[in-house]
């Protein structure tokens, strides 16, 4: 039983990095860096409060929130494709930007700093029907459909980037954007939509975690963005790579989580694996990481 | 490129004068009545339900009843901290609050800098030479400092009697000295009336960000009721709103923090242990009006009722009367000295 439940609050944490670090496969793939994951996550997050509140109705809440990633995602598009300014420090302006603008319209919607009120979430065996046990609970988080959207986004990823023609004029815009260009392809708009796709993912995983929460709260994505994007180039930009580095990090967490009562290894250390491994990762000491060729640099 | 210089010269031409204009209310004598009060939040600001919002209650009350003029600033990320502090206590004003510990070294620098003005820091960090002896705030500056591990002690001897279970819960924000506070006296107050319970005490994290993550919350907390835990007190701001949602989900207990809580989860939210931020701030601003400000370190325990539990109209059902009485006589305890509370785990 204790297996099982470590498997489900795997999947349970995993499930933000799933949605993230598929949008980040889109973004870099396309050669745009995907730093403002985070932003992404966190407007998403908020919209999704929103509209659930709003509303009523939490598959309103869903739909807000992948307009809230897609949002962001333009605003990120049109400064680094548009403009060509730095990704890096549109990236970093744009996650500041996501922390301020989601607080300030906190106090405005709801006249706190904090959180929101409650809002409906996918509770579909709610408390009611006995949550307490185990087994109720292992389905309670699997009839969650954020979840299981969640499971398939980068299989999903996999099939755009390997089988359709987008992918592959997305994937050539990442490697040789000048190719592309010189058979005709925009190579701003196979980009821009890459973009925003990644932001309707991105978003889809901030809104996992405010219906999860039934709240937004201030900063709530804390720090996922960062952790996704480490699973990404862990994974080598390879979707069914970068699935097995969210289940790993995902894992590790649960990990530290069972473990922690115990003692046995101090929290920090079982914080920072995710960046460790991130970082071994790219030193290529386990097996050779290669990034998309154009990954940052300005197109045309 | 130089129009950019221009602009950050003007910039910073502006900022230089700001600082250097000698304040017209520099030497200004507190008058006895109607006393100048400037605040100055910590992250988050108002409408925090919480810290900041319980300094906001107590100055507003003091405008109320006592005249004061208060003003207020809200400083965004980063580092204008010490600017609002500086601008405050440049307007002469008869007492500068600083809520939260962030403010701790710039209240010590601008209490020197500013000997006519008075200082105070809600949660002042005190500290200690290198023979363990607490240093001294300077004299124009009280450190408002809560007993934490007291309040927590009550909440833990509650937990105990009340849940019903030998195993106890703690989420703690981010691993740190002063989240240990409240675990040490939560699991002496659960081992005080139940030698043979056992807390399991668990922190989100090792940066400040644990403090903002319900997600990590939740799961922590879930884990912890699944292994038989019927009560969980969280010390770790809005992380905890997950834990009261994990309290929901599996219809169990959860403890509140800082404020009353009862709201975010009513009717599994079992009692909130206070900080009295609120009392804290009224009385340094009476004690600046009734010119009997003494600086140096106040430390608000159960005694001087700046901690305390919740137990009103809400919870009052889910405290039995003979829980109650036997908590009351704890606290007596510790206010006559019988029980000392560990502030360290």
């Amino acid at each position: 039983m204790s297996v099982i439940a470590f498997l489900i609050q795997t999947l349970r944490i995993a499930t933000p990095y799933l949605f993230a670090a598929s949008g980040g496969v889109l973004s870099e793939r396309s050669g745009i860096i995907a730093l403002t994951l985070e932003g992404w996550m966190l407007t998403g997050a908020f919209c999704a409060a929103l509209g659930s509140f709003y509303s009523g109705s939490p598959w309103v809440g869903l739909l807000c929130g992948a307009g809230g990633g897609v949002l962001v995602a333009a605003l990120h598009a049109l400064a680094s494709i548009r403009y060509r300014a730095d990704q890096v420090v549109v990236g970093i302006a744009i996650n500041l930007l996501a922390v301020g603008a989601t607080r300030f319209f906190l106090r405005l919607a709801f006249d706190s700093s904090s959180n929101s009120p409650r809002v409906p979430g996918f509770d579909w065996f709610s408390a009611e029907g006995g949550a307490s046990q185990q087994s109720a609970s292992v389905f309670v988080s699997l009839a969650n459909p954020l979840v299981v959207i969640g499971l398939i986004s980068l299989p999903l990823v996999w099939w755009i980037l390997n089988r359709t023609p987008f992918g592959l004029r997305l994937r050539a815009a990442g490697e040789k954007p000048e190719a592309v260009a010189s058979v005709g392809v925009s190579v701003a708009r196979v980009r821009w939509l890459a973009v925003l796709l990644a932001g309707v993912f991105a978003g889809l995983g901030g809104t996992y975690l405010a219906l999860e929460q039934h709240q937004f709260t201030d900063s709530m994505t804390a720090g996922r963005g960062f952790i996704a994007l480490a699973a990404v180039i862990f994974g080598n930009w390879e979707p069914r790579r970068v699935a097995v580095a969210c289940l790993l990090f995902a894992a590790a967490e649960t990990f530290q989580i069972r473990l922690q009562g115990l003692q046995l290894i101090p929290s920090q250390f079982v914080e920072m694996i995710p960046y460790l491994l991130t970082i071994v990762a790219v030193a290529g000491i386990v097996g050779r990481t290669r990034q998309p060729s154009a990954l940052g640099r300005v197109a045309d | 490129m130089r129009k950019l210089f221009t602009v950050l010269g003007v910039l910073v031409a502006l900022h230089l004068i700001l600082l250097l204009v000698e304040p017209a209310g520099a030497s200004k004598v507190a008058t006895g009545e109607g006393v100048d009060v400037g605040i100055v939040f910590d992250v988050g600001g108002r409408g925090d339900k919480s810290f900041n919002d319980g300094a906001f209650i107590g100055a507003e009350r003091a405008q109320r009843e006592l005249g004061a003029r208060v003003r207020f600033i809200e400083p965004g990320e980063g580092s204008d901290r010490e600017a609002g502090l500086r601008l405050l206590a440049a307007e002469g004003m008869d007492l500068v609050i600083g809520v939260g510990f962030i403010f701790t070294d710039d209240l010590a620098l601008l209490a020197r800098e500013y000997p006519n003005v008075k200082f105070a820091g809600v949660d002042y960090a005190v500290a200690l030479d290198s023979a363990g002896n607490a240093i001294q705030p300077p004299s124009n500056l009280v450190a408002l400092k809560f007993r934490e591990e007291q309040g927590s002690f009550l909440v833990g001897a509650l937990a105990a009697l009340v849940g019903k279970s030998k195993k106890l819960g703690f989420v703690g924000g981010m691993d740190i000295p002063l989240i240990h506070k409240f675990e040490a006296g939560y699991r002496a107050g659960a081992t005080a009336v139940c030698p043979d319970c056992t807390v399991i005490a668990q922190y989100a994290g090792a940066t400040p960000e644990a403090f903002k993550n319900p997600g990590r919350g939740q799961e922590l907390a879930l884990s912890q009721y699944q292994q038989g835990v019927n009560v969980i007190f969280h010390a770790s701001g809005s992380t905890g709103l997950g834990v009261f949602e994990a309290a929901r989900r599996q219809r169990r207990l959860a403890i509140g923090v800082d404020a009353d809580q009862y709201s975010e989860a009513p009717g599994y939210i079992l009692t909130s242990m206070v900080k009295g931020v609120d009392q804290a701030v009224y009385g340094a601003i009476e004690d600046v009006r009734a010119q009997r400000f003494e600086g140096g370190i106040r430390q608000l325990g159960l005694a001087e009722e700046g901690v305390n539990f919740i137990d009103d109209a809400n919870n009052r059902s889910l405290i039995p009367d003979s829980v109650r009485t036997r908590i009351e006589a704890l606290r007596q305890d510790i206010i006559a000295g019988k029980i000392v509370v560990p502030a360290t785990r």
